[in-house]
């Protein structure tokens, strides 16, 4: 018979490579389904995890998306690892995103066309401020009431995206824009622009923003100690309780972070990449920011390194559907195999397989 | 704004058509989260029964069997959130937004071809006598048959946990699952089956969804359905009597936004489309606020019987 023992630690060779046993997991069981559409597996792989950044013809354009990519997803995955690592489960990721996006584009145009170089500081900080607000409802009413922050925050992203329809055909409307749908163009307001800081390199302020919060993260958790009551209030909820930990203070504390980094991510994305508030500017990094947190073992290097492979597999995605016409749902379905197969082979992470009959104890 | 437009006969009778598959989802739910266990991937198991069930209604040009096939596609789902959970001990509440995600991906890589295509519905079962009494009749006995068979569910799970042995054991597994292991009851197996008609009552309400209440597929179909049946089963401390009426007055909701959004009611639109999940949040406050009535103890604890 199999059993299994569990470990007194988490291991630590299993926990670095879990991930990328998941990762060549889901290539296998991807590739099959590739398969089963009628394309050719190496090829498909091939398509997604090598050409963006290798290929001779086109990798100088994919290449610079990669950051473009990365950027809002780690920025959203370490606000949601804090999160995590104490329990918290923020999953409204992406309506904080819309929400952060209105607030930044509504602070900006609200001063449409002045010029000002104090312009795009101050969207910055209506856009991690209206994440934050968005964030703190959830916080609120579970510090308040003890609602669930998992079902409040998720409501809201159905709520942000009504509020976003609403906006971008009326309140942020562009009043040039001869009544189609969609707010001014950022790309053409050189004040609100969040241009490439090095051309062709995919290289904006969000992504320096992303990697600021990976340090941060870093520090806070290992080296701070709001960080430590963070990591016991997820691991011994009573201890940290008895040692003092303020409970309502690490859910503000959570929610806060991760609302404003996802808020930052969609004013980032809104007035570079996406270029205009419309009604489907966002493309779901609020989800898909969840998996990356988790193949980055909540730990902020590691989600470092999964925000790009995630952003490998949505550029990859792109080539394959262009090149190979595999169907854009299919990378969907990928990602979040993905997480499927990180969580089943973490079982030997925190458990050693034993076979043989069980002896009583 | 014009309000006698709002037909209260056809009112109430497509608040029941609205409030069924919420209904079938959240029922299914409250038996996972009774037997202890949380899974939050109803949402991808609603959105796979309901493109797995107009695949199949379409080929076959039978509702019927896409009803059948589509409670299949949510139990498969959902016995890899039961592998994962139960004999991998992984996390219950990111497995479950995994199985979602992945629910959401499938169904739009099936859904793909069939966008747009038109389905055979389930005709209405027009109850002799009954049927014919004035308004009352035409209310509630001129239904398809899954109206009242989703309602005849609520019945039997209600029965089958009050007065079974069975419904016992899966009780006490939710509450204890030390207690319950050690009095010799298999844990695993006992929320493995569970988990498996969770799966199946989400993949009925999906399908009912694409086959009856729109009908036709398209992406997104479900729209939070299947986390409104979650927050259903909480806002019914668990039991099933008050799964049905909490469905129901969402139903309600949903339906009476939609008639004043077509008579024009001088509410902002977006408010009307967002006040289902807004009223999904009152509620919940306003059950929170009176303490968690009747959560199952173990409820989203793994369960690892050591030796």
């Amino acid at each position: 018979m199999i059993h299994l023992e569990r470990r007194p630690q988490p291991s630590r060779l299993w926990t670095a490579t879990t991930p990328l046993i998941a990762v060549v997991l889901t290539m296998i069981v991807g590739g099959t389904m590739f398969a089963a559409l009628g394309t050719d597996p190496f090829e498909a792989i091939r398509t997604i995890f090598w050409d963006p950044l290798f290929n001779t013809q086109f990798a100088g354009f994919t290449r610079p998306q990669l950051l473009v990519k990365a950027g809002p997803l780690i920025l959203i995955a370490i606000g949601l690892s804090i999160g995590f690592r104490a329990g918290i489960w923020n999953i409204g990721a992406e309506g904080q995103y819309i929400m952060g996006a209105i607030c930044g584009a509504a602070a900006g145009l609200a001063l449409y066309p002045s010029e000002s170089p104090l312009i795009f500081p101050l969207m910055i900080l209506a856009g991690g401020l209206g994440g934050w607000a968005w964030a703190a409802i959830p916080a609120v009413l579970k510090t308040r009431f003890g609602t669930n922050e998992i079902l409040v925050s998720l409501m809201l992203v159905y709520v942000a995206e009504n509020v976003l329809a609403s906006v971008s055909s009326g309140l942020l409307r562009n009043p040039e824009g001869m009544g189609f749908p969609g707010s001014r163009n950022f790309k053409e307001w050189d004040a609100a622009h969040n241009a490439e800081i090095v051309a062709g390199t995919g290289m904006h302020w969000g992504v320096v923003f992303a990697f600021i919060a990976v340090i941060a993260a870093y520090v806070l958790l290992t080296r701070h100690i709001q960080g430590f009551n963070i990591r016991l209030t997820g691991e011994a909820p009573r201890a940290a309780r008895f040692s003092g930990v303020n409970p309502a203070r690490i859910i503000f504390l959570c929610l806060g972070i991760s609302g404003a980094l996802a808020g930052l991510a969609g004013l980032f994305e809104v007035t570079g990449p996406a270029g205009q508030i419309s009604i489907d500017f966002n493309s779901g990094y609020g989800f898909t920011a969840i998996i990356v947190a988790f193949l980055g073992r909540l730990n902020p290097i590691g989600i470092l390194l999964a925000g790009l492979l995630m952003a490998l597999t949505y550029i990859g995605g792109e080539l394959a559907q262009l090149m190979l016409g595999l169907p854009g749902a299919s990378i969907q379905l990928f990602q979040g195999m993905l997480l499927f197969f990180l969580l089943a082979t973490d079982v030997f992470t925190n458990y050693r397989v034993r076979f043989g009959r069980s002896e009583v104890a | 704004m014009d309000l006698s437009a709002i037909n209260p006969v056809l009112l109430v009778a497509s608040v029941m058509v609205s409030a069924t598959p919420i209904l079938l989802a959240a029922i299914g739910e409250m038996v996972v989260e009774k037997s202890g266990v949380l899974n939050l991937g109803v949402e991808g198991m609603m959105i796979t029964g309901a493109v797995v069930g107009f695949a199949v209604a379409v080929n076959s040009t039978s509702p019927g069997l896409g009803f059948v096939a589509a409670a299949l596609a949510g139990a498969l789902l959902s016995l890899s959130f039961g592998f994962l959970t139960q004999y991998l001990l992984s996390n219950q509440v990111a497995t479950g937004l995994g199985l979602t995600l992945v629910g959401l991906g499938l169904s739009s890589l099936i859904g793909k071809p069939y966008e747009g295509m038109k389905t055979a519905t389930l005709p209405k079962l027009d109850i002799p006598v009954l049927s014919d009494l004035p308004v009352v009749g035409r209310m509630l006995f001129s239904h398809d048959i899954m109206v009242y068979l989703s309602l005849a569910l609520v019945a039997a799970v209600w029965a089958f946990l009050k007065y079974t042995r069975a419904g016992l054991i899966l009780r006490a597994v939710g509450e204890s699952h030390d207690s319950a292991h050690a009095l010799g009851y298999k844990v695993v197996r006992v929320r493995l089956l569970a988990i498996l008609f969770g799966g199946a009552c989400a993949g009925l309400g999906g399908a009912y969804l694409s086959l009856v209440r729109v009908p036709q597929w398209t992406e997104g179909i479900t729209a939070g359905a299947g986390w409104i049946a979650l927050a259903i089963v909480v806002f019914a401390s668990w039991r099933a009597g008050r799964v049905a009426v909490g469905a129901y007055l969402f139903g309600g909701i949903t339906v009476l936004q939609l008639n004043l959004q077509a008579a024009g009611a001088a509410v902002p639109v977006a408010l009307l489309s967002a006040s289902p999940y807004l009223i999904t949040i009152l509620v919940l406050v306003i059950i929170s606020a009176r303490g968690m009535h009747g959560a199952p103890a173990s409820l989203g604890r793994p369960f690892h019987a050591s030796t």
